[in-house]
């Protein structure tokens, strides 16, 4: 059949990419071009594409597929990148990747490969697609240190439908990296992304104070009394949860973060609380009228909580007192199955 | 790759026409042969087809062979101009020129666009008032447009820059060989040439000049002073031997034949619901640019590309990304701009291109534009 792979120029889409088109699929590359890579590494009138993109029509010449390239700048500057700086300026934490998986991956992408007459859109995601007696099933990568379940919360059951995730039962990145080289793809040692892709150098303050000045404003440093510990340079600094950065606060974490009066509170390192409203929720389940036990987890990278869900509210109750920060995601897990989740309010 | 069941039907002569059969016998032919330079008997017989090869395209041009200076392409040609005839005048540039003259005449840091009208062509009064505010200009403009075909009045533009003491470069890049007309007998002082645009390979154009100036060209490249002193390096004999046997197989019959083929497409096109953009204005018998408005330029390129039919859109950077087209911007044409490509009949375009391409062209049309209830693919089947 017709599917198209979004290949970033990394090692694992490109593996996705070799393998469908050894099962004997009509594979069709589509690289986004999300940001123009001579003005995001300060060259002016530098070609407008990385090297991923090279790479990505390299090995779609290896494997003598076609390949296009995309231009996603507009959707990606709207959608993830201001959506980043004004997270920010909103004393919120932002998921970048769950936006971009969002909007452009499983929102314009697919759209494209609709267009096209495929029949469905494959990604190098290390998460499962499993069929249920419901219909598809979002299930965690067999690879725990891999799984990208969590960014993948948003995708819609009809998304959901369209996707195929290869790499979700791969063991390990070193099997991915073995297919790699087996296919004599050229980016088979090539070294895995690192941090937010649109932050080359890793300084991610500058581009929220450029898009938000109002968030590289300085303000106060608060104790839970209100009582003034120290001056910050800007809340575009600060996410809740964060120790660094804190001056004589040092020891404790920020607990909240006031758009409005530009107040960092902080707190001692086990504040948390119980119950989490989330929004914007996505349920790959019919929701249970009844709230219903299942496992979550407030971050990308951490052990999840017990806690009881009610679906139909958007509320999440952890049995234990847990810090949630606002704007991250809340994903419900049930074993290893994703049953949806929201952004933390 | 998937290849469709027939052959790719290429319509993207704008990008690079279809080699022809004399220019490859041309390339061959002088492949062997030494420096024009040289001074033995091989040397000389490589000049002789150097010097052959100038006669043939400076005629074309309606010039004399010495006023023709080999450049690697029009993008070199229309650097050269600019640096040559542009120095210490204010740049005037079309609205919708390609890179080849923007970026040079950006970089020099006076250039000042000529707006054009919605359909794409020079807007003459526009033109006047700005020739007067910058007396004694260089006048840079492209004699019919690569993405709409659109042919700028090249007569009546030399005769409001002479009246300015204005000097016209004229970029034909696509007018040559598929034009017959004569723009430095119409008074430009330049003439930009590409040898892969009317048939030739790619590697070889030509700055052709009037008399006048000629000789007083200051080169780009120093070097050798090879072409007399007005370009370095040793030319490239089989590309421009090819370019020169290109221009001269062109015969009349060609445009006529094209033009039907392309106002068949035109016809097909609209009775699909497509806009033709620039069809109020002269255009190239081999260029159309169509538009389905809400439908992207890059998913029209792709599905067509797909269904093995090989069209354009936009300006390809070297990413291979489709960007918006500042021509159509340039047009005013706003989100209809987003949603045009370019189809380029070649030289050699089968007659049942039209048919063709107007039946995948409604393919990817009605797919992408009914949007049908995607739940119907929801049957899971495994791919690995």
């Amino acid at each position: 059949m017709r599917v198209v792979v979004a290949m970033s120029g990394g090692v694992d889409s490109s593996v996705v990419a070799g393998l469908l088109h050894e099962a004997g699929h009509e594979v069709i590359g589509v690289t986004l071009q999300l940001y123009d890579h001579g003005a995001a590494a300060g060259r002016k009138g530098a070609c407008c594409a990385g090297q991923d993109i090279h790479d990505a029509r390299n090995v779609a010449d290896r494997l003598g597929i076609a390949h296009y390239v995309i231009d996603s700048e507009q959707a990606f500057r709207r959608n993830v990148i201001q959506a980043f700086a004004d997270s920010y300026a909103a004393g919120q934490t932002p998921v970048p990747c769950v936006a971009c998986n969002q909007h452009l991956k499983f929102g314009d992408l697919l759209g494209l490969a609709h267009d096209l007459g495929a029949e469905a859109l494959a990604t190098g995601h290390y998460v499962r697609r499993e069929d249920g007696p419901a219909g598809p099933e979002l299930h965690r990568a067999v690879d725990d240190a891999r799984d990208q379940s969590w960014f993948l919360f948003a995708t819609t059951r009809s998304q959901l439908a369209f996707a195929r995730f290869p790499l979700g039962a791969m063991a390990s990145k070193a099997e991915v990296r073995a297919e790699a080289a087996r296919m004599g793809l050229p980016v088979a040692d090539k070294a895995d992304s690192q941090d937010i892709c649109f932050v080359p150098s890793g300084s991610y303050a500058d581009i929220v104070a450029r898009l938000r000045p109002d968030a590289a404003a300085p303000g106060d440093i608060v104790d839970a009394e209100g009582r003034v510990l120290d001056r910050h340079q800007g809340i575009g600094r600060y996410t809740v949860g964060q120790a660094k950065r804190l001056g004589a606060a040092t020891g404790q974490i920020v607990t909240r973060i006031d758009p409005a009066t530009r107040r960092i509170e902080v707190g001692p390192r086990h504040t948390g609380s119980q119950k989490i409203l989330l929004r914007d929720c996505n349920w790959l389940i019919d929701s249970p009228a009844e709230p219903h036990p299942a496992m979550v987890k407030l971050r990308a990278r951490e052990a999840p909580h017990p806690a009881l869900i009610d679906f139909a509210a958007g509320s999440v109750t952890l049995a234990q007192p847990a810090l949630a920060a606002p704007g991250q995601a809340c994903v419900v897990y049930d074993g290893t199955r994703v049953l949806g989740g929201g952004f933390i309010q | 790759m998937v290849l469709p069941a027939t052959d790719p039907l290429y319509l993207d002569a704008n990008a690079s026409e279809t080699l022809r059969p004399a220019a490859r016998a041309a390339i061959l032919a002088a492949l062997d042969a030494a420096n024009p330079a040289s001074i033995h008997r091989l040397g000389r017989a490589a000049r002789h087809i150097l010097e052959k090869s100038r006669e043939t395209i400076a005629l074309h041009c309606h010039a004399r062979p010495q006023d023709l200076v080999f450049t690697s392409g029009a993008t070199e040609a229309n650097a050269l101009a600019i640096h040559a005839l542009g120095a210490n005048r204010p740049l005037l540039i079309g609205a919708t020129e390609h890179d080849a003259i923007r970026a040079p005449a950006q970089a020099a840091g006076r250039a000042v666009t000529v707006p054009v009208t919605r359909s794409g062509v020079i807007d003459l009064a526009a033109l006047e008032r700005l020739l007067a505010a910058h007396q004694g200009a260089l006048v840079c403009l492209m004699e019919a447009n690569n993405e709409t075909g659109v042919i700028h009045p090249i007569p009546a533009i030399a005769t409001l820059c002479a009246a300015h003491q204005a000097i016209l470069h004229v970029d034909a890049a696509q007018s040559a060989g598929r034009l017959r007309t004569d723009p430095l007998g119409a008074g430009a002082a330049s003439l930009a040439l590409s040898s892969h645009k009317l048939g030739g390979p790619k590697g070889a154009g030509a700055l052709v000049l009037a008399p006048a100036i000629a000789d007083r060209l200051t080169p780009l490249i120093i070097g050798g002073g090879q072409e007399r002193g007005r370009r370095g390096g040793t030319p490239d004999l089989p590309a421009i031997a090819g370019f020169a046997a290109a221009i001269a197989v062109i015969g009349p019959e060609e445009a006529p034949r094209l033009q039907r083929l392309r106002d068949q497409i035109d016809d097909g096109a609209r009775a699909l619901g497509a806009e033709i953009i620039g069809q109020d204005a002269p255009r190239l018998p081999n260029t159309t640019c169509l538009a389905v408005r809400s439908l992207p330029a890059q998913t029209q390129v792709i599905a067509l590309d797909l269904a093995g039919i090989a069209v354009s859109a936009g300006s390809a950077c070297s990413s291979g990304k489709v960007a918006r087209s500042p021509v159509l911007d340039a047009m005013g044409l706003d989100a209809l701009a987003d949603c045009a490509i370019r189809v380029s009949l070649p030289w050699n375009c089968p007659d049942d291109a039209p048919m063709r391409f107007l039946d995948a062209y409604q393919n990817s049309i009605t797919r992408a534009l009914h949007k049908a209830d995607r739940s119907h693919i929801a049957s899971a089947e495994p791919v690995v």
